[in-house]
């Protein structure tokens, strides 16, 4: 790798007060003596990667979860300073940590002030009390409200808000009171997902298809209006629709994560990590013990490495590419990959330019609004 | 070899009822006499093909030989034949007992007589064997064996007060059935000096020595050298080795003569020229007459099988070929299907034959196949006088020429206990059952007699009747003949677009229900287009039901966290794949699955 080559930095903090009923993400219940063992590790594993710190300049660094926010002050600070001491980080840097409303206090903002945190990004999910509880979210939107204010006066400017629609019963009338209650406030930035049911969730037992709850999932007609709802309340509000969930108000777009659908380089720490390395794709073990046990030795917590081909390489600058509103440069393609993307793709470019699910505009090939709602749909037909 | 006593001879086989033990009985037998260490033994010697085990069932008759040193001091060579245990394979159980001389009747300690206990009796008792019962499982705690015994001797009629009573599970008391193996199964009988006459029970196909013929010597004797002639086929040929059956093993012998069990091979490349039932003689002193009962078997059901890969065509022909080697009962012609492209028609003795050679073809061949829908043989005699045996409704005339058409019937018992038969009745009547009578064959037992058309049981008879009846319900049926029925082709359109593959015979009072249930089905197997896609069913230019596939509207992955885009782009793999497993049809992609919904009209949503 070149010197001073730009990195992104991925954080992973596994641990959680209670797991939410939907959630499949790599995730435990908290305990302060495996919390405590876990923090060690992590620095440990930090320390490992020296090499790739001197070469690179970070430009971004994301602590998610799990519930990041879960850290005492202390520890937080002991992966900051370790975080520091093997990396360059830019000035400018975007430092987010994800904070689960409720578990946020003052003492941690300074502490994460003092870490050069700049942005926050609170799992809101939704501002109805009830769709919470049916969550599994251990808040109510008052203490959201709380926590964000906390944030807000502690000068943090650049906050994100994550929304999570198409929650069991949900109405578009509910979706509409969220958003405008959100909207009140004027977060910076606005994530809203739609739920998925994932397998081996108390969610899918419950909600999955053929269960009894499966009815209670809004239908098709509804989540559409969602989404159009959406798109129309935010950009109304002066935010910009950037990427497939994501809003942003002018300037205030996630680099962390714009990084990932541009491919740009990053390093995942902690457990279960995912990391993209000179076109090179791994993961750290998703073992928590074989993690605390042996964090520093890289080659044992890495996991399916994949070298990339440069076919591989094509296909995730389209599909990862094209979930940004902006889309793809034609350019570009043709600067890293030194065909057009006419001679690979032409096909599947000229089938979904015609059935109006892809379009060209300046220079770029972008999603049309009729192709991000059936954007998967697009995507593997370039696989 | 030669000079060995035919009174030390004893040529039986094992029937029962499925499930009742007759394997495991089998294995017992071979493990007793030695012939292989309980170590050496896989389970079940004598199923010996992975899907034999696999499903429990024998499918191919296997034969072994073993020695029994019998508590009078000699020994005795017990041939011990294995039959298919399938109604599907009738023909074929009816030539492995002719090749016997006795029978041991396994049943079930706890669930008694069922209706292949019956029917297996019945035809053992029409070739004149000898049946000895042996009551099994009586280690099970529900075991009756004395009510079991008496229900024997009151509904078979066949003396059984002193049936061993065994647990071939536990290997209890199996010294008992082979004492009265020697005691009650008559020794062969049959001139050593007579003309050659062999009856041919079962073939086999071997790349080194060609077509492996097992038979029985009634009369005569043949060894290496002896020019044989099929009776039936007229095919000849030097014989080559002759020998008896081991344990998965053929050992060459010097000689066979009338009243053993063995086999030969004689330079014969293909197994239709062996067909089971058939009688060998000798070309140079030939036999009066041939032995009775051989019939050429004819498929029952046949169905379209396609290459999902159009490239794969020639090694699904290849394949099939390799099949056909060792399964006369196979049949196969190439065919051409505008959904499907080309394919064969393949013809089956039944749906579990059809089932079985799928998957040896998906198995053992590694083919990814397309099949339609199985369809039984229908007559349809034309205004011109001609008569046309309907293998591919596709071929169906013009309506204008066709005079009337036929479809098989089969004469059905069905035994089952008195509190299900009601919902019995109900589902033989949907069935187009005709009620033939009914008889208490003890006080909370009856035998149902139906005739049924063979196209209503083919599909799920089977598993409607055990569901309808908690699994008490067993079920035998044999063929009855042709008989006059309003019949029409259903079409199947998508997306306007007539689907020839999807195309099946129908009773024409069933064809609105079939024709709703087929468009429903058709709705959930076929994924959302960016279009909607109607889809009905028609008889001639009739449409009687309709469907519609909605618009995709949304297939959005939201969440995309973490970096991980393994992940993602592995669900985008798995989308991809699943593509790959449809057929175009028009601008419609159909999963390859869908072709056999007919199959499947009648489950439970």
């Amino acid at each position: 790798m070149k010197r001073n080559r730009e990195l992104e930095i991925y954080i992973h903090i596994p641990f959680c007060v209670k797991k939410c009923a939907y959630c499949d993400f790599l995730s435990g219940p908290a305990n302060s003596d495996r919390m405590e063992s876990y923090v060690e590790a992590l620095i440990r594993e930090i320390y490992a990667h020296q090499e790739i710190g001197k070469e690179s300049l970070v430009t971004t660094i994301f602590f998610g979860g799990g519930t990041p926010s879960i850290l005492e002050p202390r520890q937080f600070e002991r992966i900051s300073v370790a975080l520091r001491d093997v990396f360059k980080i830019k000035s400018t840097a975007e430092i987010t940590i994800e904070a689960n409303p409720g578990t946020v206090t003052s003492e941690k903002l300074v502490a994460y002030r003092n870490c050069g945190v700049n942005r926050i990004s609170f799992g809101l999910q939704s501002a109805e009390n009830e769709e919470l509880e049916l969550l599994g979210r251990i808040h109510t939107f008052e203490e959201f409200l709380e926590s964000f204010r906390l944030a807000k006066d502690g000068g943090v400017i650049n906050i994100n808000v994550d929304l999570i629609s198409a929650i069991p019963k949900q109405t578009v009338k509910s979706w509409e009171r969220t958003l405008t209650k959100v909207l009140e406030l004027e977060p910076a930035h606005i994530s809203a997902y739609s739920l998925i049911v994932e397998d081996g969730t108390p969610f899918a037992k419950q909600y999955g298809s053929g269960c009894p709850g499966e009815k209670d999932l809004p239908d098709e007609e509804v989540e559409r209006e969602i989404y159009r709802r959406t798109k129309e309340l935010l950009e109304g509000a002066g935010y910009r629709r950037y990427e497939i969930s994501n809003y942003a108000k002018e300037g205030k777009e996630c680099q962390h994560n714009l990084g990932y659908w541009e491919r740009k380089q990053y390093l995942g720490l902690g457990l279960g990590a995912a990391s993209l390395i000179d076109n090179t794709r791994y993961h750290n073990t998703v073992n928590l013990n074989d993690y605390i046990e042996h964090a520093e030795q890289l080659e044992i917590i890495q996991e399916d490495v994949q070298v990339l081909s440069k076919i591989e390489q094509m296909e995730e600058f389209i599909f990862l590419g094209l979930r940004k509103m902006e889309g793809i440069s034609e350019l570009e393609f043709e600067k890293q990959f030194g065909n057009t993307i006419e001679t690979i793709y032409g096909n599947q470019l000229t089938r979904f330019l015609q059935e109006g699910l892809l379009e060209r505009v300046n220079g770029n090939i972008r999603l049309t609004e009729r192709g991000i709602d059936v954007s998967n749909y697009v995507f593997a037909e370039f696989l | 070899m030669a000079g060995i006593d035919q009174k030390k001879i004893r040529n039986f086989c094992i029937i029962a009822h499925i499930d009742h033990g007759k394997s495991t009985l089998a294995d017992r037998i071979i493990e007793k006499t030695g012939l292989l260490t309980s170590r050496e033994m896989q389970a079940q010697v004598l199923d010996n093909m992975e899907l034999e085990r696999e499903r429990g069932i024998t499918i191919k008759a296997q034969t072994v030989r073993i020695v029994y040193k019998a508590k009078d001091g000699e020994e005795y060579i017990f041939n011990l034949i294995d039959t298919p245990g399938h109604v599907d394979f009738n023909y074929e159980v009816s030539r492995s007992l002719a090749a016997c001389d006795g029978a041991i009747l396994v049943v079930d300690a706890a669930q008694g007589v069922e209706a292949q206990t019956l029917a297996n009796v019945y035809l053992a008792l029409d070739h004149d064997l000898d049946v000895m019962p042996v009551i099994n499982k009586i280690d099970l705690p529900s075991a009756d064996p004395d009510r079991v015994i008496e229900e024997i001797e009151d509904v078979i009629g066949i003396e059984a007060t002193d049936a061993p009573r065994i647990s071939a599970k536990i290997g209890l008391n199996i010294e008992d059935v082979l004492e009265q193996v020697v005691e009650k199964i008559p020794a062969p009988v049959g001139d050593v000096d007579a003309p050659l006459q062999a009856l041919i029970f079962d073939s086999v196909y071997d790349s080194y020595k060609g077509v492996i013929v097992f038979c029985r010597i009634k009369e005569g004797s043949v060894k290496k050298g002896t020019n044989i002639k099929m009776m039936a086929t007229g095919a000849t040929a030097e014989v080559v080795e002759v020998g008896y059956f081991g344990a998965g093993q053929f050992i060459p012998c010097e000689e066979l003569s009338a009243g053993m069990v063995g086999y030969i091979t004689a330079s014969l490349k293909n197994v239709k020229d062996t067909r089971v039932g058939d009688t060998i003689t000798n070309a140079d002193e030939p036999c009066e007459k041939p032995l009775p009962g051989y019939k050429k078997v004819q498929p029952m059901v046949y169905c379209g099988m396609y290459p999902a890969d159009g490239a794969k065509y020639q090694d699904l022909r290849d394949a099939l070929e390799k099949l056909q080697l060792n399964d006369a009962a196979l049949h196969f012609e190439p065919e051409t299907s505008i959904a499907l492209g080309f394919g064969f028609r393949c013809g089956f003795l039944g749906l579990l034959h059809l089932e079985i050679i799928q998957e040896r073809l998906e198995r053992e061949y590694n083919l990814d196949l397309v099949t339609t829908a199985p369809g039984v043989v229908y007559k349809v005699h034309k205004t011109n006088g001609e008569v046309i045996e309907l293998t591919n409704p596709s071929n169906l005339p013009e309506p204008t020429e066709i005079d009337y058409m036929e479809e098989p019937m089969v004469k059905a018992e069905i035994m089952v206990t008195s509190e299900f038969i009601g919902a019995i009745m109900d589902l033989c009547q949907e069935r187009r059952g005709i009620y033939q009578g009914m008889e208490y064959i003890e006080e909370t037992r009856a035998v149902l007699r139906y005739h049924l058309p063979l196209n209503e049981i083919i599909y799920d008879f089977f598993d409607a009747l055990k569901s309808r009846s908690r699994g008490y319900a067993s079920f035998d049926y044999e063929m009855l003949g042709y008989e006059k029925s309003e019949l029409v082709k259903l079409d199947i359109l998508i997306n306007r677009e007539e689907v020839d593959a999807l195309s099946f015979i129908v009773f024409a009072g069933s064809a609105y229900e079939r024709g709703r249930k087929m468009c429903e089905k058709l709705k959930d197997e076929i994924p959302r287009h960016l279009f909607e896609i109607p889809i009905q069913a028609a008889v001639g230019s009739k449409i009687i039901a309709r469907e519609t596939v909605k618009a995709m509207r949304k297939d959005v992955l939201a969440k995309c966290y973490g970096g991980d885009i393994s992940r993602k782009r592995k669900l985008l793999e798995k989308q991809k794949e699943g593509k790959k497993r449809m057929r175009q049809i028009g601008n419609v992609e159909i999963p390859q699955k869908a072709f056999m919904s007919v199959l499947k009209l009648d489950e439970k949503k």
